[in-house]
């Protein structure tokens, strides 16, 4: 079914008795040619494209509990295409032009809304990195302004422009960064991803990949043994538990991190801001809730909530950063196990088991690369060559020594 | 999270910094044969099993002791914690 004003209007004068389920509940076939484990925004959105622009036919995605239910629908909804380095810039630039088309892509409406990222500054030397950035991004065909205090002073004067230890001294602003429902990305790419006859496999979880002669068959799950022609992995957090079924290690690590939304509160706040003197960014919902959030917890975690003194961190990071928060009651908090890598950066690559591929090291970033990593991984899938901006996302750089780290933090995953 | 010290008693989390895997106590060699490969797994790469996990803590803000922290990472719930200094010496590290 087409969604479209002249069909809401339809349905409402008819009793909205004609919608239709958006997506079919299948029960898995005994074989496909590519089976996705993970019913995430990222294992949805290659299943997307495999069926809308690579031509794949019996494509299944393979989710353990619903689709939403993990990270995709567990982020602050942040997007933007605001890095640095070679290897990454190109690709997130490619994903915020995939976002800007999502909607008339998918026939849903995910509530993309560009309504810009502003990176705060403290210090000359902050402000000097974020001219170093702003060009990179600039010379990748993204848009990056950079403020002076004036301007944002101008944008949100609430802040905390005088504070002694951390003045406010400018900002790099792209407007072309914002926020996007997120459960609505998971829906709308199953909703087209089912259209094209791919089927959608929930409550059913991979307990095993079955590898033969260093060959991937197929996955054992829950509802029994499901073959394939290729694997492609795509389980965020729980990358190194599905991967050590085909005995690979990774260079990742699962840290929690959480997020925040207080109280409906009037519009005060119409883009999204991170505070570049501690670890907290801002936006408002347009239920009216600060969602919002800060550092990862810090120490390996599988466990979907985090402690007390990252709630405490991060609230005086938002306090310190605009006074008038502590106006407002938090009203919920929860957590997301994030695939920390070990240089900050994805991985989108071929393993040495032929036939089985690994999307993940998204870090606490992958919302924003969903289009972009559901386009790369579906390529790779399906021809067998990387994507053309997802060169550098290999699984063998760390080796090499090709790390993509935009922090320069060397390998430690709890600081990237 | 509390974190029971074996010199100290319990200790808020708060005053520990972390690095990870306790693994990591156990350097290779870098002039052995096979180093290369040895130090690669070394630095990069990771069991991140999801249930027990041997860590290291750092009492950055107590008393400067490395402890070996072990920890469900499902659960958060601490079963054993050690002196890193221990750890080391009884494997033989830090001659
Ligand atoms: C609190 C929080 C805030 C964040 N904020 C942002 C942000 O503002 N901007 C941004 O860009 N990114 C953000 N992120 C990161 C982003 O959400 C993730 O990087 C991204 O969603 C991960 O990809 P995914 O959507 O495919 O993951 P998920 O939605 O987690 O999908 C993985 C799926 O795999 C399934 N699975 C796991 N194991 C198995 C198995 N054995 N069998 C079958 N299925 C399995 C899981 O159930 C899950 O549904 C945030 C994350 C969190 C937790």
């Amino acid at each position: 079914m087409r969604y479209s004003g002249f069909r809401v209007i339809r349905e409402a004068v008819t009793g909205h008795k004609g919608w239709v389920p958006v997506w079919r509940d299948p029960e898995p076939q005994p074989s496909y040619d590519i089976v996705i484990v993970g019913g995430g925004g990222h294992g949805l959105a290659t299943a997307h494209y495999l069926a809308s622009r690579y031509g794949a036919a019996r494509v299944a995605v393979i989710e353990k509990g619903w689709i939403g239910g993990g990270n995709v629908g567990r982020n602050t909804t942040i997007i933007r295409s605001n890095y640095m380095l070679d290897g990454n810039e190109p690709f997130y630039e490619m994903s915020l032009k995939l976002w800007e088309g999502l909607e008339q892509d998918l026939n849903y409406n995910a509530m993309v809304s560009q309504r810009g990222i502003l990176n705060l500054c403290h210090s000359d030397g902050q402000r000097d990195a974020y001219r170093l950035r702003g060009n990179a991004m600039r010379l990748h065909g993204a848009d990056a302004e950079l403020l002076g205090p004036g301007e944002v002073r101008a944008m949100y004067p609430f802040l905390n422009f005088d504070d002694a230890r951390f003045p406010i001294k400018g900002g790099l602003l792209q407007r072309r960064g914002g926020t996007v429902r997120h459960d609505a990305v998971a829906w709308g790419y199953a909703r087209a991803a089912d259209s094209r006859g791919v089927d959608i496999i929930q409550n059913c979880e991979v307990t095993g990949l079955r590898v033969e002669d260093g060959r991937v068959l197929g996955v054992d799950t829950s509802r029994g043994f499901i073959g394939a022609g290729k694997v492609g992995v795509a389980v965020a957090g729980n990358s190194s538990r599905v991967m050590a079924m085909a005995g690979l290690r990774l260079p990742i690590e699962s840290h929690v991190l959480q997020a925040f939304v207080s109280e409906g509160l009037k519009p005060v706040l119409d883009g999204v801001i991170t505070y570049g003197a501690g670890h907290f960014y801002v936006s408002q919902s347009d239920k009216g809730g600060l969602v919002f959030g800060g550092d990862i917890d810090g120490y390996n975690s599988y466990a979907q909530r985090g402690n007390l003194p990252t709630v405490e961190d991060v609230c005086e990071g938002g306090l310190s950063l605009m006074p008038m928060v502590g106006q407002a009651r938090l009203l919920r908090m929860w957590g997301g196990i994030m695939d920390m890598s070990m240089d900050g950066s994805p991985i989108i690559d071929r393993t040495p088991v032929e036939g089985l591929y690994f999307n993940g090291g998204w870090c606490y970033g992958g919302f924003k690369a969903t289009p972009a990593s559901g386009l790369a991984f579906a390529h790779l899938l399906a021809t067998d060559t990387p994507h053309e901006t997802a060169t550098a996302y290999r699984l063998d750089r760390f080796r090499n020594g090709r790390m993509i780290d935009e922090k320069g933090m060397g390998a430690t995953p709890n600081l990237h | 999270m509390i974190i029971p010290h074996p010199l100290l008693g319990p200790r808020d989390a708060q005053e520990f910094t972390y690095l990870g895997d306790a693994s990591m106590i156990q350097r290779p060699d870098g002039t052995a044969e096979g180093a290369e490969d040895a130090l690669f797994n070394y630095v990069y790469m990771r069991d991140n099993p999801a249930g027990e996990h041997r860590e290291l803590w750092y009492h950055e803000q107590g008393d400067r002791s490395w402890l070996v922290v072990t920890r469900n990472t499902v659960t958060h719930e601490i079963t054993q914690v050690e002196l890193a200094r221990d750890v080391a010496l009884a494997l033989g590290c830090g001659a």
